[in-house]
């Protein structure tokens, strides 16, 4: 059985595509579309890696991510953090939060599955 | 020809002497020749006036009848001039300041320029020196008659009136023949002068020949002394200090004393040579009286006048020589001072009195006040000489010239003190105030004139014996001569006590009930401070001294370097050549002038003028000037004023521009977060676009159905970057008013029919049920039709989007009025939430993320389309579903 990954954004296009090739890949995926109950999700999927989109209905990615951290449990969780805005006072303040990679939409689809390979726990 | 005839002769020689020296002196006057006559020496002569005939003549005969008591007359000057010299000296300054003419202008300037108070002084002047003025007649009568007794012709009683016509005629042609600004006679001073040289030496010489022609030398003289009855040295300390006080006051208050101390005073520095040389001329004049007097009582009968032992004694001894230059030093005395008191008297009544009015009436006539008013001061000026010295004659002749001189002299003393107390007040308190003044003089005035001057009649003259002995109708405290009661004091000692202190509390009383009007507390501060606002002394020849005190103002107001310039430029063109530092420039009119108007530019024309005629002029400031500078006081206060008023306009015009800065921060920030909202929905759409389009190009292997899947959400979500751009286009357009708007006429339920079509169902299969009212929706307009119907798509379509009810529906309210026509878009779903109505019509407020097909744009364009269609669309808060409102004129002139 693969490794989890867990995404969570809005747009469903994007997490068919992201989907689609990280299961080829041989990669568990869940997804997911709303901010508010993130927490849950994350606790009752246990991903090895988490795939966060910051702007999300409900509740930024930012605070989720906070919140993560704050959390023994998810200290050490791998966190790839997507945002279509491209200011880069976000990846600052994403960094500080505590993300693993922080990537600008649009994305290639190679680098996402190089981010994951690389973050997920051997 | 006989001795009498001869003295005539020599009188009138004398007199002709007299007029050829003061004509000579006031044609080199004109010539400005005239350094000479300005020198210490004349000023020390010309105060000797304060020796008339009554020290000539009268102190011989005082100390035959008092002894050493005549000394005080003496002690009394003496004192002023050297103990009070700083006295003097301010007095001088403030009349060279203030352009003094006389004691009653000294006292009306003082006192805010009251000519109520000058008119005052003046009649206290004029009564009190009339008696003086009838003196010197007597004396000069009565050395007549001394001469014409030893000849033994008849009386010369009517000499008394040729003397008065002929002093009165001096006067007038040396004292008036013009008007001087500074009221200086330089003629009648250098006469005076001869006159007391004439005076002293005749006296010394009558003395000599008394030592050592009547007797055996100074040892025999100072024997005789001891032994006469006039050796009893009577020291009454009441009466001495009395009269050393009077002649003291006298000095410096009688008009013909102020005339030649202040007014005919050139330099402020003749008064340092004058405090020693005059108490010098006082005591070689006083030298001889004992002696002389000591000898007349032993030499001629009992019956003789000792107040003409001067004359008679060599008359006796047969010197006719000696007793006519006897006689033409008491002439000398006599005439000298009729002459100045007459001149002095002259300015106080033809400017205090005769000119107010004078001028009241004219201005009453309504004619205009023209240049023949100098004529007319002229004409008051004679006039007033004449009748002085008319007056003098009259009281002369009423008196009936019986009582001893030197009692008229106390008289008029005692008269003149009263102005002491105001003079002394006004000159050292700045508190004293016009009423004070007016209150001391009066009360002194009434109680000299009740106790002193009418009981100098004698009795039944003026006051019957009866109310001299038991007061006006019996009433004891009255007694003109023991007021109060107070008996038993020498009646010169009482007047004195009486009116000098009565006089000086009500001045004083008077000055703390009332305050000093603005002009008094001005001239009040100029007379006390005189020396902090005037230069030093200056004298005539000082134009260095001129040009660094104007230099130094200058300095003061144009600033060093600028005045410096200034002064060096003038040094250049004054002497050709490039002046060195500390050269200074003469003060020529022209520089003066050109310094004013510089100065002028900087502290306005008017103190400008009054700075520099302070320096230059010595001048005060006038009363005009004076407002004149308050009123460019007050012009730089409106102005002042302005610039405030112009600086709270700028600092209101700061603050418009930080709320408009602020404005431009906020929208910057607005801008920021539009850029991030277009970006965010830009890249979504091209994330899905390029994620499906890699996964298409890498190929592997992909489901046939999923390929196509993939391939329709590149092309849905083309599309919809497609129709965001569009939006974002015709946001920008309609928001910078480029939109070129198609109005026509037509049906607005067309416009909301195709609307309907378009919108009410949506390509994902959702549907609205949309109701309408036909009959109210067949209104006719004048609008853009396409923009109208592009604003019902989006109501409806959001309502199909975001409409949560089962059966979502939505209402078409059409209401028509006169002009306009309001159409309401209601759903029955929940509506929206309070927090985020404020919201709706932003930018990229799209209520959720979801999917709803649009870019957050929608409503945004439709406020803008509304506003160039000149309607509006609002949001209205009910609690049921979502509720827009759309108006919008039916005559649409576009916005």
């Amino acid at each position: 059985m693969g490794k989890r990954v867990l995404v969570i954004e809005d747009e469903p296009n994007i997490s068919e595509a992201v989907s689609f090739f990280l299961s080829r890949d041989g990669w568990n995926v869940f997804t997911h579309s709303k901010g508010n109950d993130a927490l849950e999700t994350v606790a009752h999927r246990a991903p090895d890696v988490l795939i966060l989109d910051v702007m999300l209905p409900g509740r930024s990615g930012m605070e989720i991510l906070r919140d993560l951290r704050a959390d023994s449990r998810w200290q050490k969780l791998p966190v790839i953090m997507l945002t279509a805005r491209g200011h880069s006072r976000d990846r600052a303040e994403a960094e500080a939060a505590g993300a693993s990679k922080f990537m600008t939409k649009p994305f290639s689809n190679a680098e996402i599955l190089e981010a994951v390979r690389a973050l997920a726990p051997q | 020809m006989n001795t009498f005839n001869l003295l005539v002769v020599v009188c009138l020689a004398y007199a002709l002497l007299l007029f050829a020296v003061a004509a000579l002196t006031e044609q080199a006057a004109r010539r400005g020749k005239l350094r000479w006559a300005r020198s210490p020496l004349i000023y020390t002569l010309s105060l000797s006036i304060y020796c008339t005939a009554w020290t000539f003549y009268g102190a011989v005969g005082y100390a035959a009848r008092s002894g050493l008591e005549f000394m005080t007359i003496y002690v009394g000057p003496t004192l002023v001039i050297i103990g009070w010299w700083w006295l003097l000296r301010k007095l001088v300054r403030i009349g060279r300041m203030q352009r003094i003419t006389s004691i009653a202008d000294l006292i009306s300037a003082r006192f805010g320029k009251s000519n109520g108070l000058a008119i005052g002084v003046t009649i206290l002047a004029v009564v009190g020196t009339t008696p003086y003025i009838a003196l010197q007649l007597q004396s000069v009568t009565l050395s007549f008659d001394a001469f014409a007794l030893s000849q033994e012709r008849s009386g010369f009683g009517a000499s008394a009136f040729w003397v008065a016509f002929g002093l009165a005629f001096f006067t007038i042609i040396f004292g008036t023949r013009n008007l001087d600004v500074n009221e200086r006679h330089h003629g009648v001073i250098i006469a005076i002068a001869i006159e007391a040289v004439v005076k002293l030496i005749a006296l010394l010489a009558v003395g000599g020949f008394v030592v050592w022609g009547l007797s055996d030398g100074v040892d025999d003289i100072l024997a005789r002394i001891d032994s006469s009855p006039i050796a009893h040295w009577d020291v009454r300390p009441g009466r001495w200090s009395a009269l050393i006080f009077l002649s003291a006051a006298a000095f410096l208050c009688l008009p013909r004393m102020f005339q030649v101390l202040v007014v005919e005073n050139s330099d402020e520095r003749h008064l340092r040579t004058a405090s020693w040389a005059f108490p010098g001329y006082l005591i070689l004049i006083s030298l001889f009286v004992l002696p002389i007097a000591v000898v007349g009582l032993d030499r001629l009968p009992a019956e003789s006048n000792p107040d003409l032992f001067v004359l008679t004694l060599p008359l006796a001894a047969g010197q006719d020589g000696l007793a006519i230059l006897a006689f033409l030093g008491g002439f000398s005395s006599a005439t000298s001072m009729v002459v100045v008191a007459s001149l002095a008297l002259a300015t106080m009544v033809s400017n205090h009195i005769v000119m107010p009015i004078y001028l009241r009436m004219i201005s009453g006539s309504g004619a205009s006040v023209s240049g023949d008013v100098r004529d007319v001061v002229l004409f008051a000026r004679r006039f007033s000489v004449a009748a002085v010295v008319m007056l003098g004659y009259l009281y002369y002749s009423l008196s009936g010239g019986g009582t001893a001189l030197a009692a008229i002299g106390l008289v008029s003393f005692v008269g003149i003190a009263q102005v002491l107390p105001v003079l002394i007040g006004g000159l050292f308190w700045r508190a004293a105030t016009r009423i004070g003044a007016l209150a001391g003089l009066s009360l002194g005035f009434v109680i000299w004139g009740y106790s002193f001057f009418l009981p100098s009649f004698g009795p039944d003259v003026v006051f019957s014996s009866q109310v001299l002995l038991e007061g006006p109708f019996g009433i004891q405290a009255l007694r003109p001569q023991a007021l109060f009661g107070i008996t038993g004091l020498d009646p010169l000692v009482h007047a004195v006590v009486w009116s000098i202190s009565l006089n000086t509390l009500a001045f004083v009383v008077g000055s703390l009930m009332t305050f000093p009007t603005p002009i008094e507390r001005l001239q009040g501060a100029q007379f006390v401070n005189v020396f902090d606002h005037s230069a030093g002394p200056r004298a005539w020849t000082a134009a260095s001294a001129q040009s660094e005190d104007l230099m130094i103002m200058a300095q003061r107001i144009l600033g060093p370097k600028q005045a410096l310039s200034l002064f060096h430029n003038e040094v250049r063109e004054q002497t050709g050549r490039p002046g060195r530092p500390g050269d200074l420039p003469v003060p020529t009119p022209e520089f003066v002038g050109k310094l004013e108007r510089e100065l002028s530019g900087s502290v306005g024309a008017a103190t400008a003028h009054a700075m520099v005629s302070q320096i230059v002029g010595g001048s005060s400031i006038s009363v005009q000037e004076l407002m004149a500078v308050a009123d460019e006081t007050a012009q730089i206060i409106e102005y002042s004023d302005r610039l405030a008023m112009q600086s709270r306009e700028l600092e209101k015009t700061a603050a418009e521009l930080r709320t408009a800065n602020s404005k431009l921060t906020k929208l910057s920030v607005q801008k920021d977060a539009f850029l991030s909202q277009i970006s965010h929905e830009l890249r979504t759409p091209m994330t899905s676009i390029r994620a499906f389009a890699e996964i298409l190009r890498d190929g592997g292997d992909l489901e046939p159905h999923d390929t196509a899947r993939y391939a329709s959400i590149i092309h849905d979500e083309s599309i919809r970057l497609t129709r965001l751009l569009d939006d974002l286009l015709d946001l920008t357009v309609l928001e910078n008013g480029q939109v070129n708007l198609n109005i026509r006429r037509g049906m607005l339920n067309e416009a909301l029919e195709q609307a309907v079509i378009t919108a009410a169902s949506g390509e994902d299969g959702h549907r609205i049920k949309v109701r309408r009212d036909a009959n109210s929706e067949a209104v006719e307009l004048s609008t853009d039709f396409d923009r109208l119907a592009q604003v019902f798509i989006n109501l409806i379509s959001n309502a199909r989007k975001y409409c949560d009810a089962r059966v979502p529906e939505l209402t078409v309210a059409v209401q028509a009025e006169e002009d306009t026509v309001t159409l309401d878009f209601y759903d029955n779903g929940t509506g929206i939430a309070p927090e985020a109505r404020d919201l709706i019509f932003e930018k990229f407020a799209r209520m959720n993320t979801q999917r709803a097909g649009g870019a957050g744009l929608g409503l945004s364009i439709c406020r803008q389309i509304m506003m160039r269609l000149g309607g509006d669309i609002r949001f209205i808060a009910s609690d049921s579903g979502a509720h827009f409102r759309v108006r919008l004129p039916k005559d649409g002139q576009t916005a």
